[in-house]
């Protein structure tokens, strides 16, 4: 694992009012790595995501994104500084085309993938460029969102879910994608409910219970207890 | 025949005002989620704003298209900066109690600095008589409010499905907080939006000024239409504001001329009808309706 951790968050906790959702998560990422996060409905996956983005904001302790303490950053600021979104319903615009909403958000680092790239790599969203971003189908929603934070340049993927409810062709389409990322030197940080996908992509994983990290395994650990973790999430 | 051509183009000179106002307030609800009932003493202003330079400066009416459109614009930025900004992270309800409040203000200042009775405005004179079209005479002042707002409208139309503001303004509408995960700092257009639809009513204003009496009042009638414009059109629709501006405007003008009793009263009902049968409006998205 390489030195350096791209992202580190240290005894985070996070609040909705009075109720509490994450409970001294300890966390880190390394420049590189794909790694998943594992748990239950309601576990506080996506609340953990969500603060790492900046769109949860009542949230206490230490968010550490290539070195910097991002806790008080806006969402907008740290997207520019290189985390990449895809929300777990995708958020693709309706309002906007196909093709504006893979231009909406700015490029933010040179490993920017021109729109030609996109395309060619995605020839759905190609063929139809100009359609309205929600005419498209589920899955090429989900590629469209996440084609769009790859156009970016994001160093670091924030995925909630993105095999959530797709069939599996488009679920291995995405596996491809992520380790296509994964091979050009970027970094990951996915919810995955999928036991057996999270690993075929993922270096690492988390297992979120209650807002709090249980167990951090290495995929040949994760691998080895897919049985009782798949029961673990009630599967 | 000639008689519905007349009523068409003065429902559709009336419906310029409503289309060019409800476009600000769709702008600004959608960006700012902020009803902005101070919208129709903006319009008020706008044409209090024109008759006042003619008079004190001699500004005429084609200058004044372009001048107290950008005074409205800075009178609006200076609203949304020093007190619609400190609200926002509130219940809408906030804004919408402080722009009502801003309006009894600002009606009340005109009030008191002119008067109740209406000030003059002279429409010049290009403007002024018929336009005759074969055996079809039509006022010139109407045509040209309907052509010239339709101008505007088909102009803001572009600046949001083409530009890039535009796409970052259709995107902080549909989700402000996805547009800032993906980068768009939201709150910088905030401002600017918010003076921009301002503008619009100001220019409504001084639109209506040669054609309408301008007293501090003209406005508090206007806004209840407005919201009906807006509901009609669906709240936060571009393109639903201006047909629904144009749409009542012809109502009005029919309803006058056939039924002047119900002509308001019709407006409400086909406000009525359309919300009973699609709730979000003409051109408003399921979502927005909740
Ligand atoms: N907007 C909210 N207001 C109040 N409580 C919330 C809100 N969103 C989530 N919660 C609570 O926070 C906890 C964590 O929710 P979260 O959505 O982060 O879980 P998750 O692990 O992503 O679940 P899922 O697998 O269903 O997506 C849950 O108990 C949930 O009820
Ligand atoms: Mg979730």
């Amino acid at each position: 694992m390489p030195e350096a951790p791209m992202l580190e968050i240290r005894g985070l906790d996070a609040f909705y009012g009075e109720a509490q959702a994450l409970r001294g998560v300890d966390l880190t990422v390394a420049e590189g790595e794909v790694v998943t996060l594992v748990g239950r409905n309601g576990a506080g996956k996506t609340t953990l995501l969500r603060s790492v983005m900046g769109l949860h904001r009542q949230v206490t302790g230490e968010l550490l994104f290539e070195g910097r303490d991002i806790v008080r950053t806006p969402a907008h600021k740290r997207a520019r500084a290189g985390l990449g979104w895809v929300q777990d319903d995708r958020g693709v615009y309706a309002s906007l085309t196909v093709e504006e909403n893979l231009l909406l958000p700015p490029v933010v680092s040179d490993r920017a993938w021109a729109l030609d790239k996109v395309y060619e790599a995605f020839p759905v969203l190609a063929d139809r460029r100009r359609a309205g971003g929600t005419t498209l189908s589920g899955g090429e929603q989900q590629m469209l969102a996440i084609a769009r934070v790859l156009r970016t340049g994001a160093r670091m993927l924030l995925l909630d879910e993105p095999t959530e409810g797709l069939a599996p062709v488009i679920v291995r389409q995405i596996g491809d994608i992520i380790r296509q990322v994964k091979e050009s030197g970027g970094t990951v940080l996915l919810i995955e409910q999928n036991v057996k996908f999270a690993a075929t992509v993922a270096d690492r994983h988390y297992l979120l219970a209650q807002g709090s990290v249980v167990e951090s395994l290495d995929n040949a650990e994760f691998s080895a207890r897919q049985a009782e973790l798949l029961q673990h999430l009630g599967m | 025949m000639n008689e519905v051509l007349q009523y068409t183009i003065q429902g559709l000179a009336a419906g310029s005002f409503y289309a060019l106002s409800a476009l600000g307030l769709a702008i600004i609800f959608g960006v700012l989620g902020v009803v902005n009932f101070a919208h129709g003493a903006c319009y008020m202003l706008g044409a209090v704003v024109a008759a006042v330079l003619l008079d004190t400066v001699g500004l005429g009416f084609w200058p004044a298209l372009l001048v107290v459109p950008l005074i409205m614009f800075a009178f609006g930025v200076l609203i949304e900066r020093t007190l619609v900004r400190w609200l926002l992270a509130l219940d809408p309800l906030y804004n919408f109690l402080l722009t009502f409040g801003l309006t009894l203000l600002l009606v009340d200042l005109v009030k008191r600095r002119y008067g109740v009775s209406g000030l003059p405005y002279e429409r010049p004179d290009v403007l002024r008589g018929q336009i005759e079209l074969g055996a079809l005479r039509l006022p010139t002042y109407q045509v040209f409010v309907f052509v010239f707002s339709l101008l505007v409208c088909v102009l803001v139309w572009m600046l949001m499905t083409r530009t890039r503001i535009g796409m970052i303004v259709r995107a902080s509408t549909e989700r402000s907080d996805l547009a800032q995960a993906l980068g768009i700092n939201v709150g910088r257009w905030v401002t600017p939006v918010f003076g921009f639809g301002i503008a619009l009513a100001g220019l409504a204003g001084v639109l209506a000024a040669p054609f309408r009496a301008i007293t501090a009042d003209m406005g508090s009638n206007f806004i209840i239409i407005l919201f009906a414009v807006v509901v009609i059109g669906g709240l936060g629709s571009i393109l639903g504001a201006v047909v629904a501006g144009f749409l009542v405007g012809l109502v009005e003008a029919f309803g006058q001329a056939y039924a002047p009793t119900f002509a308001q009263i019709l407006i409400f009902v086909l406000m009525a009808v359309v919300v009973l049968v699609r709730p979000a409006g003409l051109f408003g998205r399921e979502e927005t309706a909740r």
